[in-house]
């Protein structure tokens, strides 16, 4: 365990170096997310990921962001355990109509001012699950929506250029 | 007896060659296959419903035979649940699904069906609603004993479903698991479906088995047509399915570590899971590499600096993997936590026919790449690991040791990938041909049944994850452990929720 202790403090970090653009487009949505997000929170914002029947795809590049590729901690974002903790939902997954209470409560319990990210293409219409007899349909066929990020799954990248789109909008306010 | 018994003739050859003949049973047979399977003398690989009647598939442990009978019905059959209780679940979907009642089954109570779809039986012969009585939970009785409900949302990212534990202090007494929460009515969808969008559906039943699935549906559908997938695209299927296998393992043995609150295995295998994902999409333009199988070979062949990226990523896995299996192995407060921890008995996961690692950690050898055979598996050379102390700590080591297994299995592909197409056209008509698919995904064995229909469409379909049979054994497995473990072990079985809720 030291030496892997060690190596990571004398190597720095372990991630190999981004892509060039990545790497840009990283930096810029850093000190973006950082303005945003102090001018609405202050330093940051808590998420609550709601996963309201995805195939579970969305979820594994929910997760990616924690990594220390995309570390978004870095950015004052954080996932936390109740929605009572929230900012934001995060919602994946088509809404099936057996979590659809589900999702309404956790929403219910959700403290003002909060938002609503649909993630994912389903969670947007539906996605090849519209129309099932088992689908409510996107997350907006039960609760108003604030920002759509589009993908199947969202790209870690695009996850995080979603959430600073929505607190630039806020922003505005 | 015997009769049914040497009805599970196919050899996985068969199977994966040619449609699958329709044996349909009359009421006898049908009940000696249950009693077969209560004796353990057969394995259930999958029970479901179609128009046809109710289907189950078999297999002999033996010889590895293969057999799909069919119980034709429009109403009701008798239960298999009441000899075997791992068709109970599978029984109660078919009731909620097709409304085909199992007589006898031991338990009728709904199971995806939570009241909230507007219709019962929705895709056989959607009736008008009931008001559904609330869901009983098994009782649990003794002193001072006190429930636990958890979920459908749990505090993680991961998916939803309800646990609800009976305590006695810290220790639980009983489990029970209550799924369905993602139930997305996946069979009323494939119906009819044209065999692409079939496909697109195939491959996200549980996403991080896109590639499992979708291979295992193209193969039902090119055994149903009897056709032969270029070898070129057999090789690269097996690339995608090891490095989702890799991306998975890495992930969860640092997801299963953190759940113990160490969480430097899970930067560290974070790290590790993000590189395959990266190399997968740097080679076949999707991080999970969604939609890139699809009956006929492959959509897109591998790019010309392909195999140096994949064979840069071995040699990244390499350097850095054995000293984390070190750290793993030299911690003992992380050991203290999973050894001995979530125990699963041989005997249950042997009557279950429980597959991936949480069937190879407790004494069962079974893996489809090599008890059921097929390319490019049949001409790659691996060891499949098997353990029998069943806890979490044998479910870490085998997936350590699958981590390893797979990193040599992509080295063999790529020094012995085959040249020429990667995909070759499907036939036109072979409506009314089945055709079975199974496929070892890094969870399990996943099975793929379909019917084909008219003009490039899919009659039916069904879809069977490996948690079927897994589910059922993390009740068992936790009994006796105390709450706060229910994390470690939960995430050592990880069970599939959307691929099992459908």
């Amino acid at each position: 365990m030291r030496r892997l202790l060690l190596e990571g403090l004398l190597r720095g970090p372990l991630g190999e170096p981004l892509a060039r653009e990545e790497a840009a487009e990283r930096d810029a949505l850093g000190s973006k997310l950082v303005r945003a997000t102090r001018h609405v929170l202050g330093r940051s914002l808590s998420i609550r990921e709601v996963d309201a029947g995805s195939c579970n795809g969305c979820e594994l590049e929910i997760n990616a962001l924690s990594n220390a590729f995309y570390d978004l901690e870095r950015f004052g974002l954080r996932f936390v355990a109740s929605p009572r903790h929230a900012d934001v939902l995060l919602v994946t997954g088509p809404v099936t109509r057996n979590m659809a209470e589900a999702l309404q409560r956790a929403y219910d319990a959700t403290p003002a001012p909060k938002w609503v990210v649909a993630a994912g293409d389903c969670a947007i219409d539906g996605g090849c699950f519209a129309g099932s007899y088992a689908v409510q349909g996107g997350v907006s066929a039960v609760m108003h929506v604030d920002l759509k990020i589009p993908g199947c799954p969202p790209r870690p990248s695009a996850l995080l250029r979603g959430l600073v789109e929505l607190m630039e909008g806020r922003s505005n306010d | 007896m015997a009769d049914i018994l040497e009805c599970i003739d196919l050899s996985s050859a068969d199977v994966r060659s040619a449609p699958i003949p329709e044996r349909a049973v009359g009421l006898m047979e049908w009940v000696a296959a249950a009693e077969a399977l209560g004796r353990d003398t057969v394995e259930l690989m999958g029970l479901w419903a179609s128009r046809r009647g109710v289907h189950m598939a078999l297999r002999r442990p033996g010889t590895g035979r293969l057999g799909l009978l069919t119980y034709p019905t429009d109403s009701s059959f008798p239960s298999v649940g009441r000899h075997h209780a791992a068709a109970q679940r599978p029984e109660r979907a078919i009731r909620d699904i097709y409304g085909f009642v199992a007589e006898g089954a031991p338990d009728l109570r709904p199971w995806l069906d939570h009241g909230r779809l507007g219709v019962h039986h929705p895709p056989g012969t959607a009736t008008p609603v009931m008001e559904m009585p609330a869901y009983d939970f098994l009782p649990a009785e003794g002193e001072s004993l006190h429930q636990v409900p958890v979920g459908p949302i749990h505090a993680g990212i991961i998916e939803p479903g309800h646990f609800r534990f009976t305590a006695q202090g810290e220790t639980v007494v009983r489990l029970e698991e209550r799924l369905g929460y993602a139930h997305k009515g996946i069979g009323s969808l494939l119906r009819g479906a044209p065999i692409a969008r079939g496909t697109m559906l195939a491959g996200r039943t549980s996403g991080d088995s896109t590639v499992a699935y979708a291979w295992a549906f193209s193969q039902a559908v090119e055994a149903a047509h009897g056709m032969t997938v270029p070898d070129r695209a057999l090789w690269l299927r097996g690339l995608m399915a090891e490095l989702e296998r890799l991306a998975n393992h890495l992930g969860d043995i640092g997801a299963i570590c953190n759940d113990a609150a160490f969480a430097m295995m899970h930067a560290h295998c974070g790290v590790l899971r993000e590189r395959v994902l990266r190399a997968a999409d740097a080679v076949f333009g999707h991080r999970l590499m969604q939609d890139m199988i699809r009956p006929g070979g492959v959509a897109r062949d591998l790019r010309a600096d392909g195999a140096a990226l994949v064979s840069d990523l071995l040699g990244d896995i390499r350097a850095r993997f054995g000293a984390l299996v070190r750290l793993y192995d030299n911690s003992p407060s992380l050991l203290d936590r999973t050894v001995g921890t979530g125990r699963l008995s041989p005997d249950l996961a042997a009557r279950f026919a429980a597959g991936g690692f949480v069937g190879r950690a407790s004494g069962r050898a079974f893996d489809a790449r090599r008890g059921l055979p097929y390319g490019p598996y049949d001409r790659l050379a691996f060891d499949v690991p098997c353990r029998s102390d069943g806890d979490v700590n044998a479910r870490i080591w085998i997936r350590i040791e699958e981590v390893r297994q797979s990193l040599a299995l992509v080295e063999q592909i790529l020094d012995s990938l085959p040249a020429g197409p990667v995909f070759a056209d499907l036939p036109e008509g072979g409506s009314g041909a089945m055709g079975l698919g199974l496929v070892e995904g890094f969870r399990g064995d996943i099975l793929a049944w379909i019917e084909i229909g008219p003009e490039g469409t899919i009659a039916e379909g069904y879809l069977r994850d490996p948690s079927w049979f897994q589910w059922p054994l993390l009740e068992a497995a936790i009994e006796g452990n105390i709450i706060a473990d229910f994390p470690l072990c939960n995430k050592s079985f990880n069970c599939s929720y959307s691929g099992h809720d459908l």
